[in-house]
């Protein structure tokens, strides 16, 4: 339990340096990006308002150490500021009602990358010289080199526009209503087909060959030999004994893989304008909406810090080495 | 005596990029029922390189290139993957050197006694687990700590387990591989004691490998001494450690000085390695064997049941 | 953070002398895989290079109609706003590699003081420099990337700033843990007793003992810095008077290359990014798979024992 307690304080220290880099660019930075962003809002907001959106960025005149107090408060709170491309929605609103479709997206491709690669890895290990162990891995390190963004493009044009197999844009038609039911569920799977597949395709040689090698390296280990003196199936050998210990590293990688596909997520979903937070990150850049670009930037640093606690629970559970220390 | 284990011109290659190394050539021994024999020799010199071969254990580039392995009259070098993998453990069974890494870390050892059941006998899980329970206790271990994890045990505690699991399918063949050699003298000779008790209760024979000749004369009836990768002096336990007839045998005794009795000087074991025109160990042998030098001589019956690799006295080969 | 380190106890081992390094570069010409690799990254910096040659004049000047498809004037068709498609490809390579190179060296360079300094100093030195590593680790990359690049000038150099900053991390955390296993090793014992410097030992001592993890942590740098570049330039965060591989990008996405079906205006830049960043990677593999040779495939050893 020590090491649970160890990594909650690293990753509370982790956002404690997110929030104050947020809090730190608007006002350090050369440039003066928030001047530019108030020329745009001017139009549209009132004068308090304005005065808020100040006080937010700095420019009233407190010290500093107040406004950084009362910054890291109004965090905690969950007021992240108003965004101005969706003015006069919060920015916690406008984050609550797209992160959905980001889970969604991202939390399909991740599971199916992450399970289809380890399957790959550990039978391209145990079949050393296989056409899996042998082809595979040179063809999915050049499907890896593509960009996401390139390869989601190419995905579009083929399968959306030119072959008309897939929907083009958006999480599910226009004229549909939300809800669950079965029109409009499969309108949502077949909107995701695209844009996941293409997530899965570049992340998915990292886990195979992650796996593949870790079992390599398992496979040397004396307990598989004294396994297989003992007579027991390959098939056995291979799952309960081998890969059982070679997943190890790649539950620690899961926390690390989060980060990668979240970014890959967000650049998929500006090219299939897929309603997530990446597309309204890009909304946000192209709107100079600065507390919308933080207030993005602070909720997937969180996600992706929970997750790698909820991985941690999970690899306490897997190695029973960890649990005493 | 009917043999248990018979082992007849063995020749093992390790076949690296370009390179050819012989891990145990033209090996021939056999073990009887209720026999313990042993075989000694310094690390790197083929003995567990045969334990692998005996179970089939061993794997590319290690390859057998020559000679049989007979158990109990089968040819063990012909059976296919389903009848080896019943033949394992059922019939030879393997403690290997360090029991640290012959556990696996992330089950209890509860779970990896419980798979030779299951899988050798189709046992149901509870009964399994049942002779599980047995089994430690016979190895003097509180059938509570199935549930343990191996790094919750000691060093001795986790030797015992993997001698519980050796015996659990009664084999007639027990293969050690230095079981005691990463433990301290006090568990060493704990876990001696351990397996003299198992081995009279349960008649099994052992192939017994180690570097250390005082442990191995203590539990063996015959030995073998291995050097280079093939035996150089075959013979009774007591008859070999009393009168070595090979230079390299009595060089491996004196590696391990007597804890009583005059000090003598500790002669180093090997200067250069084996190669194909060179034995390597002619540089320190205290006798002057240029005729043997460039190669380990066949084996040769010095004396009823006494075998030695070196040309008779004084005679060319 | 036991996990973490668990994660890195995998990494090559290094051949220990020096004198086998000028082995390590003829391995690499032997692998079929590296020699590919090598070959393809000298042919892209050789069309960098040439570019001014092989296509002269501005590439992003308008000098013909609109989305023409590929023929004998324009070799790769022309953008939505009659731009020589080629041309643009060509001058993209100069800004794509040379901001993914540099961001590779900068951000090695970082990642080795770091290493260095964690393996040799130990202690409080390197529990703050691991914490700091790790941090940076985990915070989100991308999300990263885009509010330092949307709050800094826009421009080459910040995209190279951004980059580095978000990119070290991972190869300290690698050549940290190679760096301390050297640092155990009995030549540095030996070093530090006899009084060397601190800096003199870690250049000197350590360093040219990890000259092949070294080498692939570059090689990812590199990849990274090249792809992370496009992302940045695609999302419009880039400087977007700069011809490269990622505002090409930008631009077809932006002119709607992808509905009105010029698929030529958007395919070559990201085929290039892919063909930088695959031979990149085969190198990076075949360094991997000469440091460690568990890894190399049976089939080899067994094709060699015939031949």
């Amino acid at each position: 339990m020590r090491l649970i307690l160890r990594n909650l304080g690293f990753y509370l220290l982790a956002f404690w340096a997110s929030i104050t880099l947020n809090f730190v660019l608007p006002r350090f930075m050369p440039g003066d990006p928030v001047s530019r962003m108030f020329a745009q809002a001017q139009g549209t907001m009132q004068p308090d308002q304005i005065a808020q959106l100040r006080k937010l960025f700095g420019l009233d005149n407190r010290p500093l150490w107040e406004q950084y107090v009362s910054y890291v408060k109004r965090v905690f709170t969950g007021d992240l500021g108003i965004s101005i491309t969706r003015f006069p929605t919060p920015v916690s609103d406008v984050i609550g009602q797209q992160i959905g479709w980001t889970l969604l997206l991202g939390g399909v491709a991740l599971v199916i990358a992450a399970v289809v690669g380890n399957l790959l890895g550990i039978v391209a290990a145990w079949r050393r010289g296989g056409v899996l162990d042998s082809a595979f891995p040179p063809l999915l390190i050049f499907v890896g080199s593509f960009p996401y963004f390139w390869l989601a493009m190419g995905a579009l044009y083929l399968f959306g526009v030119s072959l008309g197999w897939f929907p083009l844009r958006h999480a599910y038609d226009v004229g549909l209503t939300p809800g669950f039911n079965g029109e409009f569920l499969s309108n949502v799977a077949t909107h995701l087909v695209l844009p996941a597949l293409t997530i899965v395709l570049v992340s998915i040689g990292g886990w195979m060959l992650g796996m593949r090698n870790t079992m390599i390296a398992t496979a040397a280990e004396d307990y598989i030999t004294m396994a297989e003196a003992k007579g027991l199936s390959p098939s056995r050998i291979m799952f309960r004994y081998a890969a059982r210990n070679a997943l190890l590293p790649s539950v620690t990688n899961f926390g690390m893989a989060l980060g990668f596909v979240v970014g890959g997520a967000l650049l998929t979903e500006v090219v299939f304008a897929y309603p997530g937070i990446g597309y309204q990150l890009l909304m946000a850049v192209q709107g100079l909406d600065y507390p919308l670009m933080q207030g993005i930037f602070l909720t997937i640093t969180a996600a992706v810090l929970l997750a790698n606690f909820l991985v941690d629970l999970v690899y306490v559970r897997l190695d029973p080495r960890v649990r005493v220390r | 005596m009917e043999a248990v284990l018979e082992v007849s011109g063995l020749r093992v290659e390790y076949r690296g990029d370009g390179r050819t190394v012989v891990g145990a050539d033209d090996v021939s021994f056999s073990i009887g029922a209720g026999e313990v024999f042993g075989l000694a020799g310094e690390s790197g010199c083929g003995k567990s390189t045969i334990a692998n071969a005996v179970m089939r254990l061993l794997k590319p580039p290690a390859e057998i290139t020559a000679g049989s392995i007979r158990f109990q009259g089968r040819d063990v070098l012909a059976l296919d993957a389903r009848e080896l993998r019943a033949f394992r453990w059922r019939e030879i069974a393997m403690v290997f050197q360090s029991a640290m890494n012959s556990l696996n870390p992330v089950l209890t050892i509860g779970e990896q006694i419980v798979d030779i059941f299951t899988t050798h006998e189709r046992m149901k899980k509870r009964a399994a687990r049942e002779r599980a329970g047995e089994l430690l206790e016979l190895v003097g271990i509180d059938p509570g700590r199935l549930k343990a994890y191996p790094h919750q045990l000691s060093g001795g505690m986790r030797q015992r387990v993997v001698i519980a699991m050796a015996v659990a399918l009664r084999p007639r063949l027990l293969i050690m591989d230095e079981p005691t050699t990463a433990l301290d003298v006090v568990v060493q000779q704990e876990i001696m004691a351990q397996i003299r008790d198992l081995q009279r209760e349960l008649g099994f024979s052992i192939l017994f490998i180690t570097h250390d000749m005082s442990l191995m004369v203590e539990l063996s009836d015959r030995m073998g001494v291995m050097y280079g990768g093939r035996i150089v002096e075959l013979a009774d336990a007591k008859d070999l450690f009393a009168n070595p007839l090979h230079p390299y045998t009595e060089a491996l005794m004196n590696a391990f000085p007597p804890l009583t009795g005059p000090r003598r000087e500790l002669t180093g074991l090997f200067d250069a390695p084996r190669t194909a025109d060179s034995c390597g160990f002619h540089v320190r042998c205290p006798e002057d064997r240029s005729n043997c030098s460039t190669n380990i001589p066949d084996l040769r019956e010095a004396a009823p049941g006494r075998w030695v690799a070196r040309s008779p006295e004084g005679g060319p080969r | 953070m036991t996990a973490i380190e668990i994660a890195t106890a995998t990494t090559p081992t290094t051949p220990a002398r020096t004198s086998r390094r000028r082995g390590l570069l003829r391995q690499l010409i032997d692998s079929k895989k590296a020699l590919t690799g090598l070959i393809l990254l000298a042919l892209f910096a050789l069309l960098a290079l040439l570019s001014p040659v092989l296509a002269p004049g501005d590439p992003s000047l308008i000098n013909s109609a609109g989305s023409q498809a590929p023929s004998a004037a324009h070799w790769l068709g022309t953008t939505a706003k009659g731009q020589d498609v080629l041309a643009l490809t060509l001058w993209g390579a100069r800004s794509s590699l040379f901001v993914g190179f540099t961001v590779g060296l900068v951000a090695t360079a970082v990642a080795i003081v770091v290493g260095l300094a964690s393996a040799y100093f130990g202690r409080i030195v390197d529990d703050a420099l691991t914490l700091v590593t790790n941090i940076f680790l985990l915070l989100p990359g991308l999300p990263l990337l885009i509010i330092l690049a949307a709050f800094l000038p826009p421009g080459t150099s910040t995209v190279i700033l951004v980059l580095v900053v978000t990119g070290w991390a991972g190869s300290a955390r690698v050549l940290r843990a190679q760096a301390k296993s050297i640092r155990g090793k009995d030549f540095v014992a030996a070093a530090v007793v006899t009084g060397e410097r601190p800096l003199r030992i870690m250049f000197r001592e350590i360093l040219p003992n990890m000259a092949s993890v070294v080498m692939t942590t570059l090689l990812g740098c590199v990849i990274f810095g090249i792809g992370a570049q496009a992302g940045l330039e695609f999302l419009g965060l880039g400087d977007s008077s700069v011809v490269s591989w990622g505002t090409n990008l930008y631009w077809a996405s932006n002119d709607g290359a992808l509905m009105t079906g010029t698929w030529w205006a958007f395919v070559p830049s990201g085929l290039c990014i892919a063909l930088v960043a695959f031979a990149l990677a085969l190198v990076n593999y075949a360094v991997d798979e000469i440091t460690n040779p568990r890894l190399r495939s049976r089939r080899r050893a067994r094709r060699e024992r015939r031949g």
